[in-house]
């Protein structure tokens, strides 16, 4: 079973793709939903909405025991900013938000990630990027010079939304490693 | 290559915007509170619907200092109204920047027959509609995002309610339908085929329905997220409201938690007054915001 943290976001387009891989899965909005996971992905949205509701939840203690624990995850867009220094701690980068500015300045290019084979197509929104990482951290790939994909341990994160163009190679990586888990 | 702009691009910021609740908002200060409470988005403008009511007169694009210094104040998308068919004013606001563009009828309308070519800007555009016809009007028109109107600036959620279940109504109707009979649907509907179709096969909206007009109370918001609202807008319930702080996190929270009565009702507890409200039903007809748009 693989959770959709489901605060806020787009958490549905998640669930149908993970659908379409014919993976189970279920909305996580408090601690009790974490039970029984394999693996989890935090969805696109807005940040500090995520990262507010998080703390009144008290997901904010709970996440980062989860991923102490080793569950798998995969984190889109805001999904990686919650995870970062500032935020959960969960993932040892620091994240410069709405890196390639407002929505006027969103757009969507071909981007290739080390370990997931082709070139994939990728949605930015108002994304962010990686602007430096920790050793434990290895980058998956880079856009005009700053990083926006990383991989640390069981936890995969990017600055796009694989979930918006029918990607499926990301969530196929999330949905074997919960099978391993 | 960067491929900037598109419809996707439009649509996708919309889908960040789920589940989550934008808030009307006059100042930089109450763009903060809103943001400190969980707000997914702001709107920025220069008077609440329940003050354009009151003063009457014709309302107008916001000031572009006042927008400025929001967009200064919060890193939430920050959202701003344009009149029906006023494109000018539109353009303004992308010059300005700002994330998304409701071309609203909380404003008074600039074009009696047409609405703005939405297609032709870089900014994606919200729009409100009172049935799916009109929905589908506005997206084929460009519009990203749509919200049911409710009758904004009164505090009472029956045209919500109305409007909300008009489109999701007709929706299940059409996707009964046998594809030969979509046409005739499309005529009766007065919107165009191709959306007709995406709808009916998809049992939904091509693009994000928000709800707003009306929402004053946590309960008033899991009641439009219940309803197939896939988000809200709250415009002067909030900063009308006694403790504007207070009832922004409860709203957010009842919009997260819509479907646990137990967590809504938690949230529901204490907030002090809710605004001031109008019967939408007693309100004369030329008092209603609802029937602008066409």
């Amino acid at each position: 079973m693989v959770g959709v943290l489901a605060l806020q976001g787009d958490f549905e387009a998640h669930r149908r793709l993970l659908d379409g891989l014919g993976a189970d899965s279920r909305e996580v909005r408090t601690p009790a939903d974490l039970a029984g996971l394999s693996g989890l992905v935090l969805p696109g949205g807005e940040s500090t909405t995520m990262a507010l509701g998080a703390a009144r939840e008290g997901l904010d203690r709970a996440l980062p025991a989860a991923a102490a624990d080793g569950l798998p995850m995969l984190a889109t867009c805001a999904g990686m900013i919650l995870l970062d220094r500032d935020h959960l701690g969960v993932l040892d980068i620091r994240t410069q938000r709405n890196a390639f500015g407002r929505q006027i300045r969103s757009f969507e290019s071909d981007v290739t990630l080390e370990g997931f084979g082709e070139p994939m197509h990728a949605v930015f929104i108002r994304a962010p990027w990686v602007a430096d990482h920790g050793p434990t951290v290895e980058s998956l790939g880079e856009l005009d010079g700053h990083v926006i994909a990383v991989r640390s341990g069981r936890i995969v994160a990017v600055a796009f939304h694989p979930e918006l163009t029918g990607e499926t190679r990301l969530h196929r990586w999330l949905v074997d490693a919960a099978a391993a888990f | 290559m960067h491929d900037e702009a598109t419809f996707r691009v439009k649509a996708g910021l919309a889908e960040m915007l789920k589940g989550g609740v934008i808030m009307d908002v006059v100042t930089p200060e109450q763009a903060k509170v809103a943001e400190d409470a969980g707000a997914c988005a702001v709107m920025a403008l220069e008077r609440v619907p329940a003050d354009i009511r009151r003063d009457g007169g014709v309302a107008r694009m916001s000031d572009p200092t006042m927008i400025r210094g929001i967009q200064e104040a919060v890193t939430i998308p920050v959202m701003a109204k344009a009149r029906i068919g006023h494109f000018a004013e539109a353009q303004v606001l992308e010059a300005l920047e700002v994330d998304y563009i409701d071309e609203s009828e909380v404003l008074t309308p600039a074009d009696e027959a047409n609405h703005i070519d939405k297609w032709a800007f870089k900014v994606p555009f919200v729009c409100g509609a009172t049935n799916l016809g009109e929905a589908l009007r506005r997206i084929g028109e460009g519009a990203a995002m749509i919200r049911s109107k409710g009758e904004a600036g009164t505090g009472d959620i029956v045209e919500a309610v109305r409007h909300l279940r008009e489109i999701t109504g007709e929706i299940r109707r059409l996707a009964t339908l046998d594809p030969t009979e979509l046409p005739a649907a499309a005529k009766r509907l007065q919107a165009p085929l191709d959306l007709v179709q995406e709808t009916a096969r998809a049992g939904r909206l091509p693009v994000v329905m928000f709800c707003a007009g009306g929402i004053a109370t946590p309960a008033d918001a899991s009641l439009v997220m219940q309803l197939g609202a896939e988000g809200v807008f709250v415009g002067s319930g909030i900063f009308k409201s006694e403790d504007p702080a207070r009832r922004a996190r409860a709203i957010v929270e009842a919009t997260t938690h819509f479907a646990d009565p137990e967590r809504v009702a938690s949230a529901s507890e204490g907030l002090g007054g809710a605004m001031a409200s109008l019967e939408s039903r007693k309100l004369p007809e030329e008092q209603l915001l609802a029937p602008r748009g066409w």
